[in-house]
């Protein structure tokens, strides 16, 4: 009995520690905004409407950013990160930014506290569009951003890139550099964004090498090095011998670097992790759109649009090649990269069929940015099959 | 190659992390200590690890530096759990926490940046023309043949010399091990702060060969696996080496089965470990039902001098 009471004890101890830690971890996510969120709430409300009734006379608008992992990530928040950077420097501002910030209800609170004393709030993650619109219906006086969504309010539009384009002139340096004509894809999840970006690498591949094929797997992870290293093993394993990952982590770089093997990663430039190995990837450059619709909030010409930024307005580019990829590859790239930019060529333009035969885009017909967005079949080349 | 040999390549390169974690933990518990502050005392060792290196260019040091904080955090471990009696469950939740939060602050500043290099490898080429041996022996790290080397000496260590009798009895039995004149206190101090040395190396070693970079909580929950793993292995040494590995072999499986075009959804491969970890569980429980768990009987009891339980 002395066991069992030993035991209970244990376990309530436990519970109180995890109900501490929960309530400790969602304190945490305002860790990283002190001054924004410490602001008391009574005096945020009036703040608020002051702030937006005294825009249009030119006063600096307070600008906070909601970011899904923290800067230092060396990809997708990082690049974020910049682009405040870059606005601040511009403007002469100084933004407030929480990191860290879980999809689901901890981001409606900290969405809601933002609004209290904010006049625009950027949220950087497709998980935020609910929380955000949800709000933005609250906050009628504030102005909502939010990335790589499709929803939409009065007071909150949606950016994100068309970093597809990108991701297709990867596709022609690894079909180029690939001595087995097989190319390999560490996928982070099975949703629209990374296929559209996992097709367009392969159709990229294909227009310089027919004979391409894809291997995928899926690893259901944005930043955990460990499964993403065993994600690329099995694919160099399988005889794949250029890679690329849309996660953040090097991790998959670092793999193909120990065979010999070129790879890619996501978001940021990652060069410096393996420099011979390095291929290239596609990068964002958020620091001019934001800018632009700060300034939009500023001079009160602010609108709720949807904004895809591309290749041509500089949002989406494309990394430094790594020091193994071949001049006439590099070549053929910045031919490419031109005729993308100057609007001569489309990505997704027929004929393209998917992997089970069925014809997706007929010959001369190009998807529309709402088709690509929606994209959920593989196109030709590519081994697998999409989690149902 | 085939696809078994892969596979276990793959599964000691993503189980020794898990196998120095849980050797760590089974010297902590065979001493009577709780140790659930393992997913921090590995981030700790891993954020000390990437400073350190980054800053010195020395790999040796940056071990020896990530060691030495990781052996700190145990002494404080230490401290609270056998000085102060405090409760070991607190205690360990306390590392996990703090180390957590405190890697991810001190390593703000090198967030993100690649490290200088890459953990030496052996290259064993008398073993090259060795069918399988020479595939997975042939060209492996130092640390994993550290991981070797431990799992042996620790065996010996705790079954077969008088050192592992006192771990032993200490864990099992303080009060008769301080009659026969073992230092208890002392054993339970020097066992927990070598414990928390062989999990801050599980961190490093996670650094050093999976991405060469830090960012905050890069172990996602690797700790907390070798908390069980602990348990699953029977405080053994050898049973942890096999299990360490099935989990490693189960994290690449997954992968290896999507690319042989099954039909199985990822989502469900992804909770093959937890789902195999229940089974043997009750393999286990059903099979060893009549013999002792294997756990060391004062585990998580402070030991107190004449004090009657």
């Amino acid at each position: 009995m002395k066991q069992r009471g030993r035991a209970f004890s244990l376990s309530f101890m436990l519970l109180f520690v995890l109900a501490v830690v929960l309530a400790g971890c969602g304190g945490n996510n305002t860790g990283g905004n002190a001054g924004a969120s410490s602001e008391p709430a009574a005096t945020a409300t009036a703040g608020a409407s002051a702030g937006a009734s005294a825009q249009p006379s030119g006063e600096k608008p307070k600008v906070a950013f909601v970011y899904i992992g923290p800067p230092g990530d060396g990809g997708y928040t990082y690049q974020h990160d910049q682009g405040r950077k870059a606005m601040e420097a511009e403007l002469g501002i100084k933004a407030d930014a929480v990191e860290n910030v879980p999809e689901g209800p901890d981001a409606e609170r900290i969405i809601t506290e933002l609004a209290q004393s904010h006049d625009i709030v950027f949220t950087t993650s497709f998980g935020y569009m609910e929380q955000t619109l949800s709000v933005a219906k609250k906050f009628p006086n504030v102005k909502f951003d939010h990335a790589s969504g499709f929803k939409t309010a009065d007071n909150m539009g949606n950016y994100f890139g068309k970093n597809y384009q990108a991701s297709y002139l990867t596709g022609i340096a690894a079909g180029k550099v690939t001595k087995k004509n097989h190319l390999g894809y560490v996928g982070a999840f099975p949703i629209s964004e990374v296929i559209y970006n996992l097709n367009a690498f392969t159709l990229g591949a294909q227009s310089v090498n027919p004979d391409i094929k894809v291997d995928v797997v899926w690893t259901n992870t944005w930043y955990d090095p460990a499964t993403e290293r065993q994600a690329a093993i099995s694919l160099l394993d399988k005889g794949a011998d250029v890679l690329l990952a849309y996660q953040d982590s090097p991790a998959t770089i670092q793999a193909a670097a120990e065979r010999g093997a070129f790879a890619g990663g996501n978001d940021s430039d990652m060069k410096k992790f393996a420099p011979d190995n390095y291929l290239t990837n596609p990068v964002w450059n958020w620091g001019p759109y934001y800018t632009k619709t700060v300034k939009s909030v500023i001079d009160g010409t602010w609108k709720n649009e949807q904004y895809s930024g591309d290749m041509a307005d500089g949002m989406i580019d494309l990394a430094p090649f790594g020091n193994k990829v071949p001049e006439d590859v590099q070549k053929l790239v910045a031919d490419a990269k031109a005729k993308i930019i100057s609007g001569e060529l489309n990505v997704f333009t027929g004929p393209i069929s998917d992997n089970q035969g069925n014809e997706k885009v007929p010959a001369g017909k190009s998807l529309t940015l709402e088709e690509v967005l929606g994209m959920n079949w593989l196109t030709k080349g590519i081994v697998g099959t999409l989690p149902k | 190659m085939d696809f078994v040999t892969p596979l276990l390549i793959a599964a000691i390169s993503a189980g020794t992390p898990l196998l120095l974690a849980t050797l760590g933990g089974i010297l902590n518990e065979r001493a009577g200590i709780l140790q659930l502050g393992a997913e921090g005392l590995m981030l700790m060792g891993a954020v000390t690890t990437c400073i350190v290196f980054i800053r010195t260019e020395n790999l040796g040091v940056a071990l020896l530096a990530s060691v030495g904080v990781t052996a700190l955090f145990g002494l404080i471990h230490a401290f609270l759990c056998i000085t102060l009696r405090a409760n070991q469950t607190m205690s360990g939740l306390a590392m996990t926490l703090f180390g957590s939060g405190f890697s991810a602050y001190l390593g703000k500043s090198i967030s993100g940046n690649p490290l200088p290099g890459v953990l030496p490898r052996l290259h064993l080429d008398f073993l090259k023309p060795v069918p399988v041996i020479g595939d997975i022996f042939g060209n492996l790290d130092v640390l994993t043949w550290l991981s070797f080397v431990l799992v042996i000496v620790l065996h010996l260590l705790i079954h077969r010399t008088s050192w592992g009798l006192h771990l032993r009895a200490v864990g099992d039995s303080p009060a008769t091990a301080d009659v026969m004149g073992v230092h208890v206190r002392l054993i339970r101090y020097g066992y927990v702060t070598i414990g928390a040395m062989l999990i801050g190396l599980a961190g490093a070693d996670m650094v050093l060969t999976v991405a060469p970079t830090w960012n905050e909580g890069l172990t996602a929950g690797r700790g907390w696996i070798a908390v069980g793993l602990v348990i699953f292995a029977r405080w053994n040494p050898v049973r942890a080496l096999l299990c360490a590995y099935f989990f490693g072999a189960l994290d690449s499986l997954g992968f290896r089965m999507q690319l042989l075009g099954s039909a199985i959804p990822p989502y469900f491969l992804k909770m093959i470990p937890y789902v195999v970890t229940i089974l043997v569980l009750m393999y286990l429980g059903y099979r060893n039902r009549n013999k002792p768990s294997g756990t060391p009987e004062s585990l998580g009891v402070p030991y107190v001098r004449e004090q009657r339980f």
